[in-house]
């Protein structure tokens, strides 16, 4: 605790709870219970929160309704099998998610996969968190009371979907990548199909950012509001655009690169990341916002290597049974809203010994009980909207 | 006073014109909401009730409406939780009863209209009140909380702005405020209609000042324990109270029926003033997100009150000057 949801944008300390709790009566503490049905929740999340009249005194996030025991489920399926289940837990991001997978094995199995392979991965990968991105900059403001943006972000994240479906057949659970590449090769002209659909994007984002970026009211709600510190940002091992907009520069992108990200982000290279220090909810969005420009950025660098590149495989073949020799590895991945982790545990089977998932909601979410107290109920929303998480990926 | 001599004829048709002007015209800003926010988020809105461009949603919804099943909470307060409907609805169907829309053409013409409306209106936000408390629900209570919170922010700047009207008319009557208006008053009153505007739809609760209601954090506050019919009178309340409000604009600041054309197209006139209106309320609710409940207590104390308290001392000295 000792965090406090003042606004102090001005220098003075406002009292945020005029008329709304009673300021020198006696009150009594009101137990709220947040969900698990809520529609700030996107899901099942449920908070615990006690009130004094509007203002938050503690909030405890309670976790679990979606538990799907995916750990455990890796455990009994082939590693082709898993790809399926392991693309589930951040559904706006599946394709991200089946990356930590195949990345995993492919490293345990030595294998290099096929240059058009890896470039292909990572336009795909960027175009996912484009939509993941957009599904947020969407809901966010839906949750502040403005319904427009919604509809905006769905306009685009169409767009997108259209071209990931034409190549994967697959609007959300694309099930693309296999271990050593991808399921099948890119069709004839999408290259060009995407880059019409990523230019189309970039005309008509400042569409959103116009009923968001400088909007007096989405400031007055945002800024100030749910600040979260770098100290916390360590110490509950929050990671991605809320961590980066606490001014924590970090990003596996750059830090630790995995498919072509070395060379993107390299000196000169269109990749580059994305921070804020204020830490508060607008930050947040802020951050979610360029983000955008940034991944459309990587595409398009993306979508010119591919179109140079000479025609060749995208994948390897594969033994009818595939094992992965005895061993152990972590591979952690940029997914949209943080560190996305796999630690694989092999015993020479053709199943995983164990194989755990560290998730980026998890973490994300369990720092509400930190900021959330002093908040009022209408900033618990706008707090709870801008940590970015998918209940899926909190429960696993 | 007319309202005195009526035979009972008279009143039976005039309340029958009222109760149709009041079940109609809501409708119409609820459609125009629909198709306006659909074209203004990239999408169609309605398009298939009735056949031609989904005229017919609202009655198609009314329809649902009435099939639902009539719940009440077990632990409410079973007589107050029914009666907040009516409480929210009646008082607009009230209050438009002496709003003159044509010269000659108001149902009960009482000499201090003006502050009639205002009393019949204000008594309305009581149905949210009343609904928040019965429904033994804490989200119903917070959005209770927060509506008697917003009374206290719009009252006094709404009440203000009228004043200043009235002052400048020397009436507290609509049709005599309507005489006496003038084409300056546009400008001279325009302070007051900016508050009026505001002051009006915090006490609709419409976006920006939907505190009380935020779907997406008290889910609904009072009403979330309502559905079928009762929840359809809140909402027809909420559209009721655009036209109520849009008109009473149109009539304050804009010299209602007053307009180039002959006589007998006044009571149009009087329509296509307010008709903006409701569409500026509409456009709102597309464009912003909604305000935190202390942010409207200070856009209201630092803000409306006193620009509404400049303009009727600025009234009062154009007024004795002249």
């Amino acid at each position: 605790m000792g965090q406090t949801c003042t606004v102090t944008s001005d220098t003075r300390r406002r009292a945020l709870d005029v008329g709304v709790g009673a300021g020198g009566l006696a009150t009594a503490d009101m137990i709220l219970n947040i969900g698990p049905q809520h529609p700030a929740t996107h899901g099942v999340l449920r908070l615990r929160i006690v009130l004094d009249g509007e203002r938050i005194v503690s909030a405890d996030p309670v976790i679990g309704y979606m538990h799907r025991g995916a750990e455990k489920l890796f455990e009994v399926r082939d590693y082709r099998q898993i790809i399926v289940l392991a693309n589930r837990h951040d559904w706006l991001s599946a394709f991200g998610n089946e990356l930590g997978v195949v990345l995993a094995v492919e490293h345990m199995l030595g294998m290099e996969i096929p240059e058009r392979a890896t470039w292909a991965r990572t336009l795909l990968a960027e175009l996912n968190r484009v939509l993941s991105h957009l599904m947020f900059l969407g809901s966010y403001p839906l949750e502040l009371g403005a319904i427009t943006p919604m509809f905006y972000a769905f306009r685009e994240r169409e767009e997108l979907q259209a071209v990931l479906e034409e190549a994967s057949g697959g609007r959300m659970h694309y099930m693309f990548n296999r271990v050593g590449g991808l399921k099948e090769d890119l069709p004839a002209g999408w290259l060009g199909r995407v880059r019409e659909a990523v230019t189309e994007v970039r005309r008509r984002l400042p569409d959103i950012e116009s009923m968001l970026v400088g909007n007096p009211i989405l400031r007055a709600r945002t800024e100030g509001v749910g600040r979260l510190s770098p100290e916390l940002v360590h110490a509950y091992g929050v990671s991605g655009p809320i961590a980066r907009a606490s001014g924590v520069d970090v990003d596996l992108r750059r830090d630790a690169p995995y498919l072509a990200y070395a060379e993107l982000y390299a000196q000169g290279g269109p990749g580059r990341v994305v921070t804020r220090i204020s830490g508060d909810s607008l930050a947040r969005l802020e951050v979610l916002l360029e983000q955008v420009h940034v991944s459309l950025d990587l595409a398009e660098a993306c979508l010119d290597r591919l179109g140079s590149l000479p025609q060749g495989p995208v994948n390897q073949r594969l033994p009818k049974v595939l094992k992965v020799p005895e061993g152990e590895t972590y591979v952690a991945t940029e997914n949209p809203l943080g560190f996305n982790g796999y630690f694989l545990v092999s015993r020479g089977e053709k199943t995983p010994w164990r194989l755990k998932l560290r998730s980026a909601s998890f973490s994300n979410v369990q720092v509400l009980r930190e900021i959330l107290p002093g908040c009022l109920v209408a900033d618990m929303v706008s707090v709870l909207g801008s940590m970015f998480f998918v209940v899926g990926d909190v429960d696993k | 006073m007319t309202g005195l001599d009526l035979t009972v004829v008279e009143i039976v048709l005039r309340s029958a014109a009222v109760l149709a002007a009041f079940l109609v015209l809501p409708l119409l800003v609820g459609q125009m909401e629909h198709k306006v926010m659909g074209h203004m988020q990239g999408r169609l809105g309605p398009m298939y009730a009735g056949g031609f461009h989904g005229w017919a949603q609202l009655v198609a919804d009314g329809v649902k409406f009435i099939q639902k099943e009539d719940l009440t909470p077990a632990a409410a307060d079973r007589r107050l939780f029914r009666i907040a409907p009516a409480l929210a609805l009646v008082p607009y169907l009230v209050a438009m009863a002496v709003v003159p829309v044509h010269p000659g053409w108001v149902a009960a013409d009482v000499p201090a209209s003006a502050l009639f409306v205002l009393v019949a209106s204000g008594v309305s936000i009581l149905g949210m009140l009343v609904a928040g408390w019965a429904s033994a629900n804490k989200y119903s209570l917070i959005g209770g909380m927060r509506s008697a919170a917003q009374l206290l922010a719009y009252e006094l700047p709404l009440v203000l702005a009228v004043a200043s009207v009235c002052l400048a008319a020397g009436t507290l009557s609509l049709t005599g405020i309507i005489d006496a208006w003038s084409p300056v008053w546009l400008l001279w009153q325009l302070p007051a209609a900016l508050v009026f505007l505001v002051a009006a739809v915090a006490e609709l609760n419409r976006p920006p000042f939907d505190m009380p209601i935020a779907d997406a954090e008290i889910v609904m506050g009072p009403f979330t324990e309502y559905g079928g019919l009762r929840f359809a009178f809140f909402l027809l309340a909420e559209y009721a109270g655009i036209v109520l409000f849009s008109v009473l604009f149109a009539v304050l600041f804009l010299g209602g029926w007053r307009g180039p054309a002959p006589a007998w197209t006044g009571w149009l006139w009087t329509l296509l003033k307010a008709l903006p209106v409701a569409f500026l309320i509409i456009w709102m609710r597309v464009a912003w997100p909604r305000l935190r409940e202390d942010q409207l207590q200070r856009l209201a104390w630092l803000g409306l009150v006193p620009v509404a308290l400049g303009q009727l001392a600025l009234t009062a000295v154009v007024v004795v000057a002249l």
